[in-house]
């Protein structure tokens, strides 16, 4: 990493200390926050909230393994999450997610090679009535068909 | 309500503290509960654990260390509490009603036997090659509940590499059952912050910092996560086998210098109580097994007080006299957890450290040179081992700096442990040794070296010299039989104030350093002690905001509760009881010497006289009993 | 159905229902409530006889007594917004179409208890509902439904704030939310100290469901007796169902406690239903023959999550999917747990691929049994419910399976 890039990351996490307070119940957004916009929380990062916040690193490095939405290594640039639990199973999310490991070529847990995607699975979305239900980054798809899947993926930047 | 012994650990790992009634007598200040239909009265707030022990009933435990705040994880001390649904972790229930206990139903048995299944299941590893056999809480308690086969099957691959990157501690994760006690010593008891659970659900595990190798983050390596493992998931990284393979070469000179704190605790090994030192017995021990050699390490520790003690004066002198700005207070630098938990917390304190190597490094120096020379052989073939309480010795003989004497000074650390090891594989019975004593040039040392053991040891024995040097008068005459009490206990950290009250005249192993001591006169000279590295931040955060302790002159901190006692490398199990008996073990063995401070210890002198002829902190000195220090920071690359 | 889901927050008109949908008007609760005293209120919720909607059923106006009673300088109310059993959306519904009414039930929370500020712990799935909740809480600032001084009321200041989860079940668990809350990993406490007197922070706190809460604003504006009139005597109030699964009509529901499991799925239009998952993954399954059961505490408890299967469905796919969703969720801090879970699903693996002996799947039971008993958690104490349920409701389809086991998939 550049002197130039770290300085900025740290300017930045700096900007989320102030917002949300350093005290360490200030943790879970200033991860947000981070996850947000880098779509992963790097090793410097994460010690750079360390320091800010008076935690060692290894509890911001534990708290973020223990969360399903935070991640410590990099992902593809867009990630597609289908709801995998039951509901959304017994309308056919089977289908839904052959259709998307055919079309970008991938299977679920990895990452296309141009690095444009992530697919993996996550528990129930909240939208059972509707299912299957997917999120492409934070919104949300529902009563998805194979076809209306990848016709979404192509959509996306 | 805040948990006195931990600020630092989550409320998920903290006991419901409900504060301990004044008056337990009074009305309201006790409770009674009935255990197995057994009526017992017991104060407010205890927990069922505690009361089931005052009522002699066993529960089993698992992630419960008496040292450590409660986490409840592993439930195996389940109990049943009349009209609660589920069943209740006895480590963490707080009692603030009169309830009704069953330890021993039905659905109580099951569950432990369940759970010790269970962990079982996972659990990778065989007894009889795991170093704590037949002292591993697993194990007994799949002894205790009859596991006599695999009832929910039994893992066939390691998940986890071993890692042994670090000089000290090697975890092997795969016997891990996440008690957790590692994770609340390292953040909570030290404060060092180098290990917590790592994923969650069934991928939880014990990692550091983005799963480093250990040798890569901020490791102390103090190693008082494996004194409080029940298993053998952590352990120290073991010499042994390079020591046989030395003692086997007819080439090599082996020899071993012995620490005090082993000598008090080694006995447990051997099914002795808590509370004896085997001195006597472990020297003959020693050359049974093949050591050429054996030092006692209490010789350097009397000359680290006479090295560190002249700097405390120069540095004093300098302020006071010479208006020169010093680095003070001055800290001890004979714990090499503490050493590195400086060099990496408060790098820019690494000037108040005495320069003034540990007494290990320094035997390990004047081995290789001074006794090398005397005896004849050449420092090439000499292979030095120390045996040592701690497994932070084994790093610091590893850092890079310590070659002073042209080779590296001591080859091997080696803790109480592992000697007691390699006692049993000679088949030799400790406790049955006849005594004998240390061996020449460097024979026996003071009680001041023997107390460097205790958590304020260091202190007193400096104390008892500077008392000497400075005042001319006997510390017979100050403090009753020389027992400095002040600075002794187990207190966190102990501060004390010593008037000088009257000067007498320039010792004189002192005289080329300073003229005479009115500067002296009419001070205070105050002093510090803590142990434990979590007390030595609270002195450290004190003194950065300039409060009492900043004005100290001489601080001892030592990195492991209760001091080398406790250190790292020590019999398991530990807690308080068994720090206090080896204390007692210490200070017994002192009071029965007849030399008790290290400016009267005869080698020492013949020493300074014979080859360190530019006296305490000279040259010569310079070369190879002091060292220097690496502002390491917190930064994990 | 519209593929992109509206986050604008707005009603949908065809909702119905005798209580939680009624008429309401924005901070008609707020303001009755600062007309009235703390223990006034206390009453009124006690004549209602709510019990928490979250799932564990506790008396609300007891949860609120107690943190009222606490002696601190600050306390908090913290809405659990972490709704993650599967088959539950009635709390997003909630929260998109009529976030007056949380929100207001957290202000008369707030004023009830002597909280100074509310927390809504929003799960991370639901981070688009985030922008729009926050401008309307800055709405609630404007019309000084929020800030200080609120409505004119001297000395009663409050405020709420969003928190995001991250994508953990286990913190809608009381206790983990709020460990998370602090910036700790989301592993639940020992109990006791219960929240209501060490909470967040240490202070005392209360943790209310958002359904509660939004009953909480009816039964201020229109009494306790008023809400008690509907449901049954041990089970006042009406309840919101989230229905999935194989049914027409699936959706959020509002019915009176006591109506009877055929009664929602004539409701629904599940034709040929053979069980219905009541209370999410961590219920209880319930098969045809007890269609007659009435979903109230005294019978079928249920959070709200009511999925169906019907007659095509293999009962032992469902169960396995229900565990992989605990070996997922499982904090993983207590043993009967993290490894218990994982033991019933290969358990679940074992009768899938025909490779089990009865003894084998009777010691799981078993072990089930003891992880109820003995985990340190809800999530723990409920996981083995399906299990154990699932297999004795529908022996005969699971072990009989043979070839013809994998009916219908
Ligand atoms: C594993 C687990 C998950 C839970 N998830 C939720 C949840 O998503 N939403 C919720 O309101 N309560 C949840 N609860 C229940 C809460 O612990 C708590 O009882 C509830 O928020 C209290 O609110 P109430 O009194 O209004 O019901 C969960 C409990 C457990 C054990
Ligand atoms: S850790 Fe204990 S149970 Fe495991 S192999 Fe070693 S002695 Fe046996
Ligand atoms: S040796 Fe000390 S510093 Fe290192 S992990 Fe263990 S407790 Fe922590
Ligand atoms: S390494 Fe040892 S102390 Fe640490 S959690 Fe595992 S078993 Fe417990
Ligand atoms: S029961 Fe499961 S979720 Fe609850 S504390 Fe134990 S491991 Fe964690
Ligand atoms: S089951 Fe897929 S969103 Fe709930
Ligand atoms: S000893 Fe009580 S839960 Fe582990």
């Amino acid at each position: 990493m550049l002197v130039v890039e770290k300085n900025a990351l740290s300017e930045e996490i700096e900007s989320y200390v102030e917002k949300y307070g350093n005290d360490r119940s200030a943790l879970l957004m200033i991860l947000h926050e981070i996850q947000k916009k880098h779509r992963h929380i790097s090793e410097f990062a994460q010690q750079e909230v360390a320091r800010l916040l008076n935690i060692h690193p290894v509890e911001v490095y534990s708290v973020i393994s223990f969360f399903a939405f935070l991640n410590s290594n990099p992902k593809g640039r867009n990630l597609v999450r289908i709801c995998q639990t039951i509901s959304c199973d017994m309308k056919g999310k089977k289908q839904v997610v052959q259709a998307i490991e055919r079309e970008l070529g991938i299977k679920i847990g990895e990452t296309t090679k141009d690095n444009k995607f992530t697919v993996e699975y996550a528990n129930c979305l909240g939208l059972c009535d509707m299912g299957p239900a997917m999120a492409i980054n934070d919104q949300v798809y529902v009563n998805l068909t194979p076809e209306k899947a990848v016709e979404l993926l192509s959509k996306v930047k | 309500m805040e948990d006195k012994k931990s600020l630092r650990a989550p409320v998920s790992q903290k006991p419901h503290v409900v504060p301990k009634p004044e008056h337990p007598e009074y009305l309201g200040g006790s409770i009674t509960v009935e255990i197995n239909e057994k009526k017992l009265t017991v104060p407010f707030g205890t927990t069922i654990l505690e009361a089931c022990k005052q009522a002699q009933i066993h529960i089993p435990t698992l992630c419960h260390h008496e040292d450590l705040c409660v986490a409840g994880v592993c439930r195996v001390c389940v109990v049943e509490v009349e009209g609660m649904r589920t069943l209740q972790a006895s480590c963490a229930f707080p009692i603030t009603a009169p309830i009704k206990i069953k330890t021993t139903t039905n659905a109580v048995r099951k569950a432990r036997k369940h759970i010790i299944d269970l962990l079982i299941s996972e659990h990778y590893g065989e007894c009889y090659s795991c170093f704590r056999n037949n002292n591993c809480e697993l194990q007994s308690l799949a002894k205790e509940y009859g596991v006599d086969h695999y009832n929910f099957g039994h893992v066939t691959q390691p998940r986890y590499e071993v890692d042994n990157s670090s000089y000290s501690v090697v975890r092997d994760m795969d016997k891990c059952v996440l008690c957790k006690r590692c994770v609340r010593t390292c953040i909570d008891l030290q404060e060092v912050g180098v290990l917590e659970a790592i994923d969650r659900g069934h991928n939880t595990h014990i990692g550091t910092f983005f799963d480093k190798p250990l040798a890569e983050v901020i490791c102390i390596n103090c190693g008082q996560c494996i004194n409080r493992c029940p298993t053998g998931a952590l352990r120290a990284n073991d010499p042994r086998d390079e020591i046989w393979a030395a003692i086997d070469d007819p080439t090599k000179h082996v020899v071993i210098q012995t620490a005090p704190s082993p000598r008090a605790a080694i006995g447990e090994e051997f099914g002795q109580g808590a509370g004896k030192s085997f001195t006597g017995e472990l020297n003959t021990a020693l050359r049974r097994i093949g050591f050429d050699k054996v030092f006692d390490t209490n010789f350097t520790a009397d000359l680290t007080i006479i090295e560190e003690g002249t700097e405390l004066i120069l540095r004093l002198y300098k302020a006071l006299v010479k208006k020169e700005i010093v680095a003070l207070p001055q800290f001890t630098s004979c714990s090499p957890g503490w050493v590195k938990y400086l060099e990496h917390f408060y790098p820019e304190y690494i000037d108040n450290l005495s320069s003034a190597k540990s007494p290990q490094q320094m035997f390990g120096a004047l081995i290789k040179t001074f006794y090398a020379q005397k005896a004849g052989i050449d420092p090439a073939n000499i292979v030095s081992v120390a045996l040592m309480p701690c497994s932070a010795k084994k790093f610091e003989c590893n850092r890079p700096e310590m070659n002073s004497s042209g080779y590296k000074d001591v080859d091997y650390g080696l803790t109480t442990r592992e000697l007691a090891q390699m006692i049993k594989e000679a088949g030799i019975f400790l406790p049955e040794m006849p005594q004998s004593h240390f061996d020449d040039p460097f024979g026996e040392a003071s009680g001041a070296g023997l107390i460097f053991g205790a958590t304020g040891g260091v202190m007193e024995a400096a104390l008892r010299s500077v008392i000497e040097f400075v005042t001319g008068k006997r510390v017979e005459d100050v403090y009753a039989n020389a027992d400095i009490t002040p600075v002794r206990g187990f207190e966190g950290i102990r501060y004390a104030e010593i008037p000088i009250t009257e000067v007498g005249p320039v010792p004189k192993l002192l005289q080329h350093l300073v003229p005479d001591w009115n500067w002296l006169k009419g001070a205070t000279l105050k002093i510090a002690v803590c142990h434990g590295t979590a007390n030595a931040k609270k002195v450290m955060e004190d003194i950065k905001a300039g409060g009492k302790f900043s004005e100290c002159h001489f601080i001892e901190f030592m990195a492991c509760p209760g001091g080398c006692l406790g250190g790292g490398g020590q019999p398991i199990p530990t807690n308080e009881e068994i720090r206090k008996k080896r204390a007692e073990a210490i200070y017994n063995e002192d009071k029965s010497l007849p030399v008790r401070k290290s400016h009267e210890n005869r080698h020492v002198t013949e020493l300074y006289d014979m080859f360190l002829t530019d006296g305490p902190c000279g040259h010569i000195s310079h070369k190879l009993l002091h060292t220097h220090y690496v502002k390491r920071g917190k930064f994990i690359a | 159905m519209q593929n992109h889901l509206e986050v604008k927050l707005g009603k949908k008109t065809d909702r119905k229902g005798p209580v939680i949908f009624s008429e309401y008007k924005r901070g008609e609760a707020i303001k009755k409530a600062l007309s009235m005293s703390r223990e006034d209120i206390l009453f009124e919720l006690k004549d209602s006889k709510l019990k928490g909607r979250g799932g564990a059923g506790f008396p609300t106006s007891t949860k609120w007594m107690l943190t009222a009673a606490a002696k601190a300088e600050k306390k908090f109310i913290i809405c659990n917004a972490d709704e993650g059993e599967p088959g539950t959306f009635k709390d997003r519904v909630l929260l998109m179409e009529y976030p007056e009414l949380v929100f207001d039930g957290m202000v008369v929370g707030g004023y009830t208890i002597g909280a100074q500020l509310g927390i809504v712990y929003l799960r991370g799935e639901y981070e688009y509902l985030l922008k729009p909740l926050e401008d309307y809480l800055e709405e609630m600032r404007k019309d000084n439904l929020l800030g200080k001084n609120i409505l004119g009321k001297e000395g009663f200041d409050f405020d709420i704030e969003i928190v995001l989860g991250s994508g953990a079940y286990v913190c809608g668990e009381e206790t983990a939310l709020i460990e998370s809350l602090e910036g700790h990993r989301g592993e639940p406490r020992n109990r006791p100290p219960y929240p209501i007197n060490t909470g967040f922070l240490g202070r005392p706190t209360s943790v209310n469901n958002i359904e509660t809460l939004a009953a909480v604003s009816h039964i201020v504006v229109k009494g306790g007796k008023w809400f008690a009139k509907f449901g049954t005597d041990k089970s006042s109030g009406s309840k919101l169902f989230s229905v999935s699964g194989d049914c027409e009509k699936p959706g959020v529901y509002e019915l009176p406690w006591g109506t009877k499991i055929s009664e929602l799925l004539e409701i629904v239009g599940a034709k040929n239903a053979k069980a219905v998952q009541i209370g999410g993954a961590s219920g209880h399954c319930i098969p045809k023959s007890q269609f007659d059961r009435t979903l109230a505490y005294e019978d079928v408890p249920t959070g709200g999550s009511v999925m169906i299967f019907n007659e095509n469905r293999d009962m032992l796919h469902v169960l396995k999917n229900f565990m992989e969703f605990f070996v997922d969720e499982s904090c993983g801090q207590c043993t009967p747990c993290r490894i218990g879970n994982v033991k019933l699903l290969e358990g679940v693996e074992m009768i899938e691929k025909g490779q089990y002996t009865f003894a084998h799947i009777n010691k799981l039971k078993e072990l089930g049994r003891t992880m109820q008993l003995a985990s340190k958690c809800g999530l723990g104490q409920s996981s083995p419910n399906p299990f154990i349920s699932i297999l004795e409701n529908f022996k005969d389809e699971i072990f009989n399976r043979g070839n013809g086991g994998r009916n219908g998939r």
